[in-house]
């Protein structure tokens, strides 16, 4: 089984356009959005939910009034300026570590696991999807990820699917990191511009520090040939292989809007662009060690 | 008076939202702060190009134990919420990288041999572009933990008057550690369903942090209905709309500021600088809204 995981660094460069079309052209395989934060790939898959689990993760505390002394002692050991004055903590500042709880001498601190956001195995026309949805200004996003990462490698080795395709999430934090740690090939999709470049920057570090294989796939390459160019040197200098090049379209758009990826819309330059790279991708792909 | 520019999906003009504004503001008001929050993908610096007059490593705390004192009682690990420290072969191991930093562990300790020593997790430089202040941070790479940082940006900017927090994607931590206490929120979003999706979920976040929003539609077109039916709905003001114009995207790619490169959009940019006014007066005279 091969893993396979799209990111960008910077957010809106097309990540999850480009994911759309891997899964249409793509066989035998599950697909996994690991943006939990903003899940977007389910607006083009239109998963049917078939299997839907909560996710309890993290703990958060609660001030038990009747039991309080306003002795303020948790108020001076929170290091994140959760309890308020008249003694009410904060669930949102609340990072969940336990202090108040432990170190209360009355014992009026609740402290209990929370649901944080929910995940789903679905169905869709491209295949399995396995996708999830984080509470609004819920923590643990990575634990969110590794947990549908893992139940994505679950169905693929019971299905016998060779392929796990992932759609990653914007940045170089939490998620991020959970959604690359041990798979086999990074794609990172990037833009010309000077922002785009930047990030690509970054997030290829990070790839490196975790030590999983980059490729790298140019966006919209047509809106700045001079810096594409850039990019394309950059890329030769620290030998990272170039995918290929995909022009600017209003196409992208224009699926999105009937919830269809480019390649089930359109066919033409921009989708064969798309083509040629799954091909070079899927091949490099074939040539590492199973997860 | 702080402004937070926010947007759930990323890529949608978050940056170039918050540089224009705070670049508009600064010619009316001194004392203006442009923060870029997104610390773990920053961008603002590149349009600025600052002239930076301070740069300092941010540490969090970690605990170190100390060998020779530890009693093998295990009471540090088995407190700490976050795997951060282990037991292993009679010994305490340290991993600060799931550390939150919240001291538990050297509270618990009854032979006092956990002190706190500090991890780096990235800088916060400071400076100064365009005629307005500049704040940002940069996360370590393989830094899991962003919003330490982004309370450090936070705390570098405080004394200003005018700030204008430029955010990061998303709808978790990092998220809410850069719009928790601001006094207004701007969602920049984009007419595509994408762009409708993740701006609900981040409606759904400033709602629950109690927070006035309004919203940009950036990248405007003949597909807005998609948001302003939305926003109708939620009661939420559409401020202004940027158009989807080929010579704003090659602007910002060369890392330019359209109200400089671009005059004639400075229409587009004013009521924004009409809301800071109306949230100043809010402020001086007490509204509560």
């Amino acid at each position: 089984m091969k893993e396979l995981v799209v990111i960008s660094g910077k957010g809106g460069t097309g990540k999850t356009s480009i994911v759309a079309a891997f899964s249409s052209l793509a066989e035998n395989k599950v697909i996994v959005d690991c943006d939990v934060d903003a899940a977007d790939l389910h607006l083009i898959l239109n998963p049917k939910i078939e299997l839907k689990t909560e996710f309890y993760s993290g703990k958060s505390a609660q001030i038990k009034s009747e039991f309080c002394t306003k002795c303020k002692k948790c108020i001076e050991l929170c290091k994140f300026g959760a309890i308020s004055k008249d003694f009410i903590i904060d669930e949102i500042k609340c990072e969940g570590c336990g202090v108040c709880y432990n170190f209360c001498s009355y014992h009026a601190i609740k402290f209990e696991t929370k649901q944080s956001g929910e995940w789903y195995e679905s169905n869709t026309r491209f295949g399995k999807l396995i996708h999830a949805k984080l509470g609004a200004a819920e923590e643990n996003s990575g634990k969110l990820v590794t947990a549908i990462r893992n139940h994505a490698r679950l169905v693929a080795s019971k299905n016998k699917n060779g392929l796990i395709l992932v759609d990653g999430s914007p940045g170089i934090g939490c998620p991020v990191i959970a959604s690359i740690s041990g798979a086999n090939q990074v794609v990172i999709v990037t833009e010309p511009t000077l922002s785009g470049i930047h990030d690509l920057e970054r997030v290829y570090k990070l790839t490196q520090h975790f030590r999983v294989p980059a490729c790298v796939c140019i966006n919209k390459y047509d809106i700045n040939f001079e810096l594409s160019l850039q990019i394309e040197k950059l890329c030769q200098e620290n030998k990272i292989e170039l995918l290929g090049k995909v022009p600017y379209s209003n196409d992208f758009t224009n699926a999105q809007i009937k919830g269809l990826s480019i390649t089930e819309y359109t066919d033409n330059e921009v989708t064969a662009t798309i083509k040629t790279i799954w091909e070079n991708i899927y091949s490099k792909l074939m040539e590492r060690k199973n997860v | 008076m702080k402004i937070a520019v926010a947007s759930g999906k990323g890529g949608t003009g978050k940056s170039t939202v918050s540089i224009n504004l705070a670049y508009l503001l600064s010619k009316t008001y001194k004392d203006v702060c442009l923060l870029d929050c997104d610390v773990e993908e920053p961008n603002c610096h590149i349009f600025l190009n600052p002239c930076i007059n301070k740069s300092e490593h941010v540490f969090m705390p970690v605990p170190e134990v100390n060998d020779s004192k530890c009693i093998s009682c295990q009471k540090c690990a088995q407190i700490c919420e976050f795997n951060a420290l282990a037991f292993v072969k009679n010994f305490v191991i340290v991993f600060p990288e799931l550390c939150h930093g919240c001291g538990g562990c050297r509270l618990i300790c009854p032979a006092g041999a956990i002190t706190e020593t500090g991890r780096e997790i990235g800088t916060v430089e400071a400076g100064i572009g365009y005629g307005f202040n500049f704040i940002y941070g940069k996360l370590r790479i393989g830094e899991a933990m962003s919003p330490p940082l982004i309370k450090a940006v936070k705390k570098e900017a405080e004394n200003f008057k005018f700030q204008v927090l430029d955010c990061p994607p998303g709808t978790s931590c990092p998220v809410i550690s850069s719009i928790d206490d601001a006094d207004f929120v701007i969602l920049v979003t984009e007419p595509t369903p994408f762009g409708l999706y993740d701006l609900k979920l981040a409606i759904e976040v400033v709602r629950k942090l109690n927070l006035p929003l309004g919203i940009v539609i950036n990248k405007s077109g003949e597909n807005d209905g998609l948001i302003e039916n939305h926003a109708l709905s939620e009661g939420i003001k559409v401020l202004t709309k940027i158009p989807d114009d080929r010579r704003i995207a090659e602007c910002y790619s060369r890392g330019k500021i359209i109200l400089r490169e671009l005059p004639e959009y400075r229409k587009n940019f004013e009521p924004l600088i009409q809301i800071t006014r109306e949230i100043l007066s809010d402020k001086l005279f007490g509204v509560q809204k």
